[in-house]
């Protein structure tokens, strides 16, 4: 892979994008910054002003990621000192408030149910029925190459090695009986007491069976702006107090439209002839998320509709906009491969 | 403090939810693995993986009653 040739001078995980997200990085790793160098709201401003789609610039999208890495955690290149700072922060409300504008105006969102939870629970099933169907899982079941399958699991690694963790930024928000909904699914997501057992473990371990890299952030290089914008989705949702409805619906939609799909996407490693250790991640799922959209429908989003009927509207957007940008990135991957190339901006 | 008591909670056109500390047997009596806190059993009864749910009744559009 040739952007795997770093210059010895940066310091960063991953490579810019642009001026936007070079002076970002520039900034997290606590590079000093020059003389007459533009602002980083300036440079947003920019940046937000020249993009045709703020979904899919990949410096825009490329500087949120890193932004948001920074309050994970993800890279020990990223001062925990800066997570506040206040530029950084000022930049990243920027660029949050037209990407959460640009994907309110992509999303549709179904007519609201009214807020008791079997009626929001019936609903965000009905949703997530009428996506279109698994076809990005139905094709790795029956056709994918091995390398296809492959560049599955490096897209997926952006979010998947952090699996479950931008939606546990939820957690002190909710009170009572959504609280607990949320609670008990994420134990389950975090292995129940067996750190073996955390999703996000058992994804790394089936990317070393499947010989690739498991260290956070090997594959940022790599991957489309649209996958950050996935990743950047959750992590805004998340990390804003006034969007808890929506990352509880995202939450709901990614449960419901998981355990089904990844039967098929381990029948596809099984057919190439990759062993358990591969399989595992996604045999797992398959009952793990059949137990949690249950829960999520009913015992946390319809639940918190019933408790907090302002919030229903944020419910449904954030479970519209999972179903909407994940089908993007499936699609796109899809059209990738019928013309018989590659989602990644360079191949593995 | 008492121990709580398990409980199975059917969810509507889905599977019943199992909370609490329960053996699961197969017909001959053999144990079956309990691999997480709270475990969905099939109600549709077209589950791969019975007696779990695998989410395979939305797809068939099994209907319960409630």
């Amino acid at each position: 892979m040739s952007l795997d040739v770093r210059p010895a001078a940066l310091a960063a995980p991953f490579r810019p994008r642009g001026p936007l997200s070079e002076a970002v990085l520039a900034r997290l790793t606590g590079q000093p910054g020059q003389p007459g160098d533009a602002g980083l709201a300036a440079l947003a401003d920019r940046a937000l002003t020249e993009t045709v789609d703020v979904v899919r610039d990949d410096d825009v999208q490329l500087a949120l990621f890193a932004l948001f890495a920074s309050s994970y955690g993800s890279f020990d290149q990223f001062e925990a000192d800066l997570e506040w700072d206040g530029e950084l922060i000022g930049a990243r409300r920027q660029l949050e408030a037209d990407f959460e504008q640009a994907l309110r105006a992509a999303v549709q969102v179904p007519a609201l149910p009214t807020s008791t939870t079997d009626a929001v629970a019936r609903a965000l099933f009905a949703l997530t029925a009428q996506e279109g169907g698994p076809s990005l899982s139905r094709y790795l079941a029956k056709r994918a190459t091995r390398e296809q399958v492959l560049e599955l699991l490096v897209q997926r690694s952006v979010y998947t090695l952090r699996e479950a963790d931008p939606h546990s930024w939820a957690i002190p928000r909710l009170h009572g009986r959504a609280k607990a909904a949320l609670v008990e699914i994420q134990a389950d997501e975090y292995g129940g007491g067996r750190p073996d057992r955390v999703h996000a473990a058992i994804f790394a371990a089936s990317m070393r069976g499947a010989g690739l890299d498991d260290s956070y952030g090997s594959y940022v290089d790599v991957v489309p702006a649209l996958t950050l914008a996935s990743h950047n989705m959750m992590s805004m949702f998340g990390l804003n107090r006034r969007l808890i409805g929506a990352i509880v619906g995202h939450l709901a939609a990614f449960e419901m439209t998981s355990s089904i799909p990844n039967r098929l996407y381990g029948d596809g490693f099984r057919r190439l002839g990759f062993g358990e250790d591969v399989t595992d991640y996604f045999d797992e799922h398959v009952e793990a998320d059949a137990v949690h959209e249950q829960i999520a429908a009913h015992d946390l989003a319809g639940a918190l509709a019933e408790d907090r009927p302002d919030l229903l509207p944020d419910i449904m957007f954030g479970a519209a906009a999972c179903v909407t940008i994940d089908g993007w990135v499936a699609q796109q991957m899809l059209d990738a491969w019928h013309d018989g190339g590659t989602s990644l901006r360079v191949p593995v | 403090m008492s121990e709580q008591r398990p409980t199975i909670t059917p969810y509507p056109d889905g599977p019943l939810l199992v909370r609490g500390d329960i053996d699961l047997r197969t017909a001959d009596g053999e144990p079956i693995e309990r691999r997480r806190r709270t475990v969905a059993l099939c109600r549709c009864g077209l589950s791969t993986i019975k007696p779990f749910c695998d989410g395979t009744h939305k797809a068939a559009g099994f209907r319960t009653d409630d």
